[in-house]
């Protein structure tokens, strides 16, 4: 391990490798990264995922990808790519180019175009398509099979129920547009501020926002209530993030008032983009060009906090607001069972043209054979004699009759093609997804979240997943940050006790007769406590100096919160990283408070002492660098560069000769805490001597003037100043497991499921995460592959492939039958040796090792990387993976797996919005995968395999009548009971039990977890069950078909009764089987499956009700004879027996785990009528810290 | 099995009653109920055959000399009386169904279902609704009515039967179902302009008689599911005693020449499961004997190797531990 971290070392003294520059990987800090990234963005490197609708980058290895974009965010706005604002001008800003109008239109149709957009979008599916290509086949004279309205009325239906819905989702989007076009805005219009409505805000006014009021669009900030020109906001509808952000005017505009003087200038700023965390731009006042960043600029959509007033000038309106530009939905994917599905739509196809083949060769050879009699044959009569002059009649000749027979044919036969199961599907599955947001068992009551259902097409995919790839931070932690220990000078103080239970001994800050104190408590080392009070030791001094570093180097903003007590106030931490808030609050605890932060000065107080300090410079942190450093004016006119960092970066620009004991002490330490689970920083700092601070000072100004490459200029001043630092100390901060991880990996692992770890932790945090989350177990053999070179990571692998192969030979020749688990392989792998080991031909070892494994942990990993291994396994594996993460490091990897999971936490909103589904808690993943994954796989996979039968059958009917009517295509069936054959005669009971069926109950399924095997083993749906259904379709249609046949054959029965009779055989039948196979009968089913066969009854009455069709009556004359009834009987029974019979026998003696666990339930709920509630497998040794 | 009407009794003693003054009042009303003479229905299961005399003519009706060429016989104005006689195998009770049968004759072809005119049929006003019947809509420039292939080629044998010399009636009435005559067959739409093509298909109509008492037609018209058939041609309401020799004078008028169809006359006896066709009964019986075996098939099985319910150790990561 020591080896590892000191190649590391190196590797950061050295000019940076491209990978470790752009990987951003660093756990330990990449949420102050990701969040710096946030404040600054436009000069620290964008993490891919915030590029939220950009596919990731192809590369998954993080060389080169990046980099392009970092350099790109440097380069100055070309005038040609530029938008000019005129500041207070909004007639010239708009005179060149009409910018977009505030007003926004989420709405996607409007009265007109309602119709023909909404049909163009149906139309977009392909069965929609084939459906109506028959529709018009059927309109053509020569073809006329169905009747007009018969032909037309399943896709009219459709189309029907589609538009109606879409047109009440738009008809609401139009209201929430037109409540919120109509808000009011304060707008500087004839030197005087006036209400405006939001939608007639142009680009270049002059917008006035108060107090808690949302922004009506993106606006540079010109000044504020603030003196220094701050402005507060919290950007909850755009990220999620409910911590308020600062935001500052510029000094050259902040003193201005329009109601006073005329401003004037030009912005001229980015064309508009979706990254809602950069922005560039430049301003031209009074002659002088201020650079404008992120920092700058108030989007639409926040809410201003904290701040009486503020003046911005908009810049993006309406739809070209960056709230509005990542409005965008969820990518969509496919199930795979969908893509199965599909694969055995295609052999329906091919069947379907087969039977349309036989139809028609047949009934050419049949032309053939009677050629000569077609003129006499009174059922033919080729003739037309009506007319003078004799002609054919409807007879275009031999080779274009079979033409038509066989296009014919396509139609009547057309619903072989399961048209109503895309729609049944897309019902089951909003059914499905109403199951699952509802479950109490998936709510987060901390936060108050429901699960959300993002993606509403791949609901089953959660019945198969045999990876699943996890963040570390904020999925299997709470991402609560809480300050644990530290080492100050080589001295290790750990000794943090539990709060103390009286209130009062939390440090508190007497100002002005008011008490403030910290509204979060840090438990306290007594130790540390008593050493920070004492200013005169050299110890003292060094804590003194660690815990200003703590208070003073960061970006947080305290805010007072008034409490029921006048006297007391509370002080809110407000900041964008976690990790800082915890060190503030920790600096607080022990003595340290900081009151007040404007953007020049703050203020602390320490031990009962108000000091203030000039914060002269601020450099901030940057994934590059890995570190932020703040230089101080101290209240004794000294200067001071405090500086903090992830101990990678930080050690080498610690002067390590200094004091080399303390370094080293330290390094043990934060060895340690790391292999405690905790998360490190370390700290330094340095005394600036005059004319050192002079020189910054000079350097530091011209660089954050610049107006090209600002930020590459600022971070040249940063890395001068930030060298021969004298080493302060490390903190440690606490990020506990969520609750149930441990119990949820335990079941996800007896599931059969692999879980991994990808982090961009240390690996000793890894390690350390992986055991006490059970991950990891002391059982298991380990192989840790960190390399620096391509050469080492080949043979590391080399040498893992061989351990694997001889413990799995070595588990074989002992484990047989012994009852002993095999040896379990855990792999351990880090970013860098990925770097090298991603698309290269290293990958194939890689993944024969990882998938020997039974856990791997990646660590430090980027989030390229991330993808990149999700990736790998995907495509080899041919495996479905789930990725679940929530942070915006993760978004890569939950676009890349099948299944994409965002944990709604304390990262943000990003993973969210680029999920498939969200929920509030790891755990939840168990009861999501076990529970409705399974639910879902089964209910899906039965309901398209009995999708295919039912049409099939009825096609079969339909087919053998074709043989007895010389290949003509009469149906006997009539033209609308065909037609609703799939829509209503049927369809109902499959949606219903694709919705409500459950094989097996949630408590049987959260104890045996292995029952989710059923699903990785596609063992629901699968090429032989598909002919095995194909081939009980085709007996049930003999059985159908030939029945009544043979019973009435040489009897009077004309068409339309034994067509009646078929329809109802075939209906009762279909349903019947339906019947046999639904596990549990809720009122609702037995409603749908007898509610089916009754209409049914009743549709063919009406239908036979109707004098105008040749079928009239025919139904109540069949119906008043025994043989109808014998008729039904017998093809009941003949129909289903086999299936009956194969069913049990397979049930009673080749029962598959399924049987036997619904078994036991049935059993055992008899025997114990308790209802005793299981929850997950209990785990009693309390996870390891 | 038989079941009669409900029988009412005519000479009960309640009737005898009610005919006497009434002097005694606490006499209590006279109840069927209370008497036990509700109606019933008296099943008895008592074998019912199904007699038929199948009588297959379209070859032996044609003289010997022309049976080269039927279809030129048959298309010929020649005479074309046949004579046939029937022995009855067994007492066929009444009402006795005289059918005929057709085989091979494709009533369900497309070209032939669809040619006709419901509206026409119905409505007099729709007279010249024809356009789904062509070829045989029109004659002369007029709309035919009924128009269509099907009532164009309206079955045109007849039969007579005579037993020991006397005539047996054949009833004609009510051959057809009463909802096409009320419903379907307008009562006020008569047939106009039919078979005046060159091509004559079949049967004429009689000219004032309303379609809705062509029952011939009406009978034709509902179009069979099946190439094989039968349609109803009239009943004999009297019993035929076995041994009974009928002599059938028919007109042998239908080309089924064209296409090598059959023609039979059938005379037929009824049973509640409609004409004599044992398929029905034999697949029970099949089916039935199937069921019973594999039940007994899987009661031997199951006593042999029985399996306990719901045992968690036959769970697969049960039986082979480690794989799973």
């Amino acid at each position: 391990m020591d080896l590892n971290l000191n190649s590391q070392f190196e590797s950061g003294n050295s000019p940076l490798p491209d990978f470790i520059r752009n990987s951003s990987s660093q756990r330990s800090t990449s949420s102050i990264q990701s969040i710096y990234s946030k404040t600054s963005g436009g000069h620290a490197v964008r993490e891919v995922g915030f590029e939220l609708g950009s596919k990731p980058s192809v590369r998954h290895g993080s060389r080169g990808a990046d980099s392009e974009r970092f350099s790109s965010s440097y380069k100055e706005i070309n005038d040609q790519d530029a938008r000019l604002v005129y500041i207070n001008d909004p007639e010239k800003t708009n005179g060149k180019f009409e910018f977009a109008r505030n007003s926004i239109r989420t709405g996607k149709y409007s009265i007109l175009t309602f119709l023909p957009r909404n049909l163009f979008e149906q139309f977009h599916r392909v069965a929609y398509i084939y459906f109506l290509a028959i529709a018009i086949l059927n309109q053509l004279p020569q073809l006329a099979v169905f009747g007009r309205g018969a032909s037309i009325l399943p896709l009219a239906i459709v189309l029907f129920v589609t538009a109606v819905k879409d047109a009440y989702e738009d008809f609401r989007r139009h209201r929430s547009d037109k409540i919120e076009n109509n808000r009011l805005a304060w707008v500087f219009v004839n030197d005087q501020f006036q209400q405006k409505k939001w939608k007639d805000l142009r680009v270049g006014e002059i917008i006035k926002v108060s107090a808690n009021e949302s922004l009506p669009s993106d606006m540079v900030l010109l000044s504020t209530s603030d003196t220094t020109g701050v402005a507060y906001i919290q950007t909850t509808n755009l990220d999620g993030e409910s911590n308020l952000k600062t935001r500052y005017a510029k000094q050259e505009t902040q003193m201005k008032n329009p109601e006073k003087e005329k401003i004037s200038g030009l912005i001229k700023c980015e064309k508009p983009n979706r990254n809602i965390y950069g922005f560039q731009a430049n301003m031209e006042i009074d002659g002088k060009r201020v650079s404008l960043g992120p920092s700058n600029i108030i989007l639409r959509g926040c809410e201003l906090k904290n701040t009486n007033w503020a003046l911005g000038i908009a810049v993006y309106a309406g739809r070209e607001t960056k709230a509005m530009l990542n409005n965008s939905g969820a990518p969509s994917k496919r199930s795979r069972l969908e893509t199965k599905m599909n694969q055995e739509i295609i052999y329906l196809s091919i069947f379907l043209v087969i039977l349309c083949t036989i139809v028609s060769v047949c009934h050419g050879v049949w032309l053939r054979l009677h050629k000569d009699d077609l003129v006499l044959m009174q059922f033919y009569r080729k003739k037309d004699y009506s007319k003078p002059k004799v002609k054919d009649y409807n007879y275009y000749g031999w080779g274009m009759e079979i033409f038509f027979v066989f296009l014919m044919s396509v139609i009547v036969f057309q619903i072989m093609i399961p048209i109503s199961l895309y729609i049944s599907m897309e019902l089951v599955r909003v059914g499905q997804a109403y199951f699952m947001i509802r479950d109490d068992r998936m709510l987060d009551e901390a936060s108050n979240s429901r699960f959300q259902c993002r993606a509403l097409n791949i609901n089953e995919d959660l019945g198969q997943i045999k990876y699943v790839f996890s963040d570390k931070t904020g999925t299997l932690t709470e991402n609560k940050m809480e300050f644990h220990c530290a080492s100050i000078g080589g001295v290790d103080y750990s000794g943090g006790k539990a709060l103390a239970e009286d209130e009062q001994t939390g440090y508190l800050a007497r100002v002005d007769g008011q008490v403030f104190r910290p509204k979060m408590k840090v438990k306290v080392d007594p130790e540390l406590l008593s050493l920070s009070k004492q200013k005169q030791t050299d110890e003292g001094r060094h804590v003194h100096d660690f815990f200003i570093a703590l208070a003073a180097c960061n970006t947080i903003v305290p805010l007072t919160v008034e409490t029921s007590d006048p006297a007391l106030k509370l002080i809110d931490y407000q900041g964008e990283s976690p990790d800082e808030q915890a060190l503030v609050y920790a600096a607080a605890a022990y003595g340290f408070m900081l009151i007040e932060r404007t953007s020049g000065h703050i203020v602390i107080d320490i031990q009962g002492e108000k000091q203030r300090y000039n914060v002269l410079g601020l450099h901030e942190f940057d994934s590059d660098r890995k570190r932020m450093s703040v230089i101080l004016g101290c209240p004794d006119n000294t200067f001071k560069v405090f500086v903090k960092g992830a101990d990678t970066t930080m050690f080498s620009v610690i002067d390590q000769s200094l004091n080399s004991n303390v370094v080293k002490a330290t390094e043990d330490h934060l060895h340690f805490y790391s292999s405690k689970g905790l998360r490190t920083l370390v700290v330094g700092m340095r005394d600036l001597s005059a004319s050192e601070f002079e020189q910054w000072q000079s350097s530091y100004e011209k660089a954050s003037t610049a107006l090209m490459g600002r930020a590459s200029l600022l971070r040249k001043v940063a890395y001068n100043i930030e060298n021969s630092l004298s080493i302060l100390g490390a903190s440690a901060i606490e990020d506990k497991l969520q609750q149930g991880v441990p119990e949820a990996i335990e079941s996800l692992r007896n599931a059969g499921i692999k879980v991994w770890v990808l982090t961009g932790d240390k690996q000793e945090t890894a390690i350390s995460i992986g055991h006490s989350s059970k991950l990891l177990t002391s059982k298991m053999t380990q192989i840790v592959v960190n390399n620096i070179s391509k050469e080492s990571c080949k043979k590391s692998l080399e040498d893992a492939l061989l351990m694997c192969k001889k413990l799995t030979i070595a588990s074989d020749a002992t484990g047989g039958g012994s009852g002993s688990r095999m040896t379990e392989i855990a792999l351990t792998i880090d970013g860098t040796s990925l770097v090298h080991i991603l698309d290269t031909e290293l990958e194939e070892q890689l993944f024969e090792v990882a998938s020997k494994c039974t856990v791997v942990l990646c660590c430090r990993v980027a989030p390229l990387q991330k993808a990149g291994i999700v990736a790998l396994m995907k495509n080899r594996a041919n495996e479905m993976t789930l990725a679940i993460g929530d942070g915006a490091n993760d978004v890569s990897m939950i676009q890349m797996a099948d299944v994409g999971i965002g944990i709604s936490g304390q990262e943000g909103r990003q993973a969210v919005m680029a999920s498939d589904f969200a929920m509030g808690q790891f755990r939840f993943l168990v009861p999501l995968l076990l529970v409705h994954g399974h639910w879902n796989y089964q209910r899906m996979s039965y309901m398209i395999l009995y999708n295919f039968y039912r049409n099939s059958v009825f096609v079969l009917v339909l087919f053998w009548y074709t043989l007895f009517t010389s290949f003509t295509l009469t149906t006997a069936i009539t033209d609308w009971s065909s037609m609703l054959y799939s829509v209503i005669y049927t369809s109902f009971p499959t949606i219903v039990v694709g919705i409500l069926d459950k094989d097996l109950s949630r408590t049987t399924l959260l104890r045996y977890p292995q029952l989710y095997g059923t699903g990785q083993r596609q063992e629901s749906y699968n090429a032989k069950l598909f002919w095995v259904t194909i081939l009980d379709t085709l007996w049930q249609s003999i059985a159908a078909f030939f029945v009544p046949l043979i019973a009435y054959w040489g009897s009077d029965v004309d068409g339309s009764s034994i067509g009646d009779l078929w329809t109802i055989a075939v209906v009762i039948m279909v349903n019947l089987h339906l019947a046999m196979d639904v596990f549990r009968w809720y009122w609702i089913t037995h409603a749908a499956i007898w509610g089916s066969i009754v209409a049914t009854f009743i549709c063919v009455m009406v239908i036979d009700a109707l004098p105008s069709l040749p079928g009239y009556w025919a139904f109540f004359h069949i119906a008043g004879t025994e043989l109808f009834w014998a008729c039904l009987l017998g093809i009941t029974i003949a129909a289903l027996v086999p299936r009956f019979v194969v069913k049990i026998l397979i049930q009673y003696f080749g029962p598959d785990d399924i049987q036997i666990a619904r078994e036991a339930e049935k059993v055992e709920n008899s025997r114990e009528s308790r209802d005793a509630e299981i929850e997950m497998n209990p785990i009693f040794h309390p996870p390891r810290r | 099995m038989n079941s009669n009407s409900p029988s009412t009794s005519a000479g009960g003693p309640g009737s005898a009653d009610s005919t006497a003054p009434r002097r005694n009042s606490k006499r209590p009303k006279y109840s069927r109920f209370t008497q036990q003479e509700l109606p019933a229905c008296k099943p008895i299961l008592t074998p019912k055959w199904v007699v038929e005399i199948i009588d297959r003519y379209e070859t032996d009706c044609v003289p010997l000399d022309s049976r080269n060429d039927k279809v030129g016989f048959i298309q010929s104005p020649q005479d074309k009386t046949c004579h046939r006689n029937l022995t009855v195998p067994k007492r066929m009770k009444r009402p006795i169904y005289v059918y005929y049968q057709l085989d091979n004759f494709y009533q369900n072809h497309r070209r032939y279902v669809k040619s006709r005119s419901d509206q026409q049929l119905r409505n007099p006003g729709d007279e010249g609704d024809t356009s789904a019947c062509e070829p045989e809509d029109t004659a002369h420039g007029m709309p035919i009515v009924p128009c269509g292939l099907i009532a164009w080629s309206l079955f045109n044998d007849t039969y007579n039967f005579t037993r020991n010399d006397q005539l047996v009636t054949i009833n004609k009435t009510g051959i057809s179902w009463k909802s096409d005559r009320d419903h379907k067959f307008g009562k006020n739409v008569y047939p106009r302009n039919f078979q005046n093509n060159t091509l004559v298909g079949g049967a004429h109509l009689v000219a004032n008689k309303s379609l809705s008492e062509q029952e011939d037609l009406i009978v034709w018209m509902r179009t069979a599911a099946l190439p094989t058939f039968r349609k109803l041609y009239g009943k004999i309401e009297v019993d035929l005693q076995a041994g009974d020799v009928i002599n059938v004078e028919l007109q042998n008028n239908y080309n089924t020449y064209s296409f090598d169809g059959k023609k039979k006359l059938v005379l037929s006896t009824t049973s509640w499961l409609g004409g004599k066709n044992d398929f029905l009964g034999i697949a029970y019986l099949v089916v039935g004997g199937l069921c019973f075996f594999l039940s007994l098939v899987f009661t031997i099985i199951y006593l042999v190797k029985p399996r306990k319910l719901g045992d968690p150790s036959y769970l697969s990561w049960n039986r082979n531990p480690g794989g799973h």
